[in-house]
């Protein structure tokens, strides 16, 4: 099973548009709403919450929950629940901006990332200036590997690049280029390999970072990768590229 | 002297009436220094208690807990309904099944409570929180237990000790929750939380026997 996400907002609205956004690039992931009160008002609701974590709970069987929330007092009724909650060792709390930090999470278990990682996929999207960047850090990117993981800018160790194990270019065929949702479908296929991959070197697994490259038609996407599952990954998005992300 | 389900009870519906008699007073005190919903918050929280208790008739006092916290933690909404509902959710598994309560039990559940306001609020003592009235009232519970105090003498400590832990929010400077954005200004003001904790555990004492200033 995969990872299940529960979105924790003020607003009922924000949490189903949430939803609803990241369920369009993670469409085999099971997503939550807990937003609002009972009553229809702004704030938030223990027993929404806490009736959303179980259904995740169920759904995930065993495979665990990720948690998205917005402002202070929703941080505090989400870990009140997870307190009370039938498994509170299998429910993780992300610590991250709520919109881009559920979609990395959402694509991240699209990919078949294990919890810990797809908490730290949410929680590498930082704010940033006037934008968004993904900050692998030393975070526990858990036994699946996400991308990344292991040097605290993205960078390399000590500052000097290693060689990458693997590497590849491709152009871009399809006509739209590299959008939300090629961006989704390279992030998350990325996620579930154990290599570190940059794509023009950003962070493969981050659908915010890929989006940002803006390649359109023509373009080159210029993939390197490390690690045990580094060929992997190259053909993988070679595949995805070739076949124009399914879009030709 | 013990105290059992019918003191739980009893303090419980005690609580509503002063969250309600008092509803006005905290919701000035948090248009001062936060989002004067407090008073409104914590009224509607316990009314929601009231029900839960007279639907399920809890056995113990630990049971009575329980429900209190999970109507508090659904009903009074903003950072307070978490904060009460995790200090009653923890006293009520430190009281765990029994029956009567002495003064040692007592004292361990108001520091369990404690420690989840702590843990969950992440507030230290001189935020300008309900720390500062449930951290005093934990002192001085365990203080009285070690001087030999009966259950009753314990709450009493409490709710003197939190009564004044709630005056010394005045001059304080908040760190934490919605007053922390007023900074300076904040200061000549007394903490709604902590006020609310000292009705609250002046409630418990009355509810055991405790003769309340207040009500004579």
């Amino acid at each position: 099973m995969t990872v299940a996400l529960v979105v924790v907002s003020h607003s009922a609205r924000i949490a189903e548009g949430a939803v609803e956004l990241a369920g369009q690039m993670a469409p085999d992931v099971r997503l939550f709403a807990a937003g609002g009160t009972e009553d229809g008002r702004i704030g938030t609701s223990f027993e929404l919450v806490l009736a959303a974590f179980e259904s995740a709970l169920d759904s995930a069987a065993g495979a665990g929950v990720v948690v998205l929330t917005d402002l202070g007092s929703a941080v505090m009724t989400a870990e009140a629940a997870v307190e009370f909650c039938s498994a509170p060792q299998d429910v993780l709390l992300a610590d991250a901006p709520l919109v881009e930090g559920l979609v990395a999470a959402a694509v991240a278990a699209q990919g078949g990332a294990g919890a810990a990682a797809v908490k730290s996929a949410a929680e590498a999207v930082r704010f940033n200036g006037g934008g968004f960047s993904s900050d692998r850090g030393s975070s526990d990117g858990g036994s699946t590997g996400v991308g990344g993981a292991g040097t605290s800018d993205g960078g390399e160790p000590g500052g000097v690049p290693a060689a990458p194990a693997e590497s590849g270019e491709f152009v871009l065929v399809n006509e739209a280029g590299i959008h939300a949702r090629p961006a989704a479908r390279i992030a998350g296929g990325l996620a579930g390999l154990d290599a570190e991959v940059t794509v023009n070197g950003v962070d493969g697994t981050s659908v915010m970072e890929l989006m940002a490259l803006a390649v359109g038609q023509g373009g080159t996407l210029t993939v390197e990768a490390r690690g045990k599952d580094a060929a992997k990954a190259v053909a993988y998005v070679r595949g995805l590229v070739e076949d124009g992300f399914g879009e030709k | 002297m013990r105290l059992g389900v019918g003191w739980a009870v009893e303090w419980l519906q005690l609580s509503a009436r002063k969250m309600s008699e008092h509803r006005v007073e905290l919701i000035e005190l948090d248009r001062a220094i936060g989002d004067s919903d407090h008073g409104e918050n914590m009224d509607r929280g316990f009314q929601a208690v009231l029900e839960k208790i007279a639907e399920a008739a809890p056995d113990t006092p630990g049971a009575a807990l329980k429900l209190a916290a999970m109507a508090l933690m659904s009903k009074v909404g903003g950072a307070a309904g978490p904060l009460y509902g995790t200090a009653y959710l923890r006293a009520a598994t430190a009281l765990g099944t029994l029956e009567d309560v002495d003064a040692a039990a007592l004292a361990a559940a108001l520091e369990a409570a404690r420690d989840g306001i702590v843990a969950r609020g992440k507030a230290e003592p001189g935020d300008k929180t309900m720390v500062d009235a449930w951290t005093p009232a934990v002192e001085a519970a365990n203080e009285a237990v070690i001087l030999g105090a009966d259950a009753v003498a314990v709450l009493a400590a409490a709710a003197e000790a939190a009564e004044v832990g709630a005056v010394t929010t005045d001059p304080l400077v908040a760190r934490k929750g919605r007053a922390s954005y007023l900074g300076e200004r904040s200061a000549g003001h007394r903490d709604p939380g902590a006020v609310s904790t000292a009705l609250l555990l002046r409630a418990a004492a009355t509810a055991a026997g405790f003769p309340d200033g207040e009500q004579a």
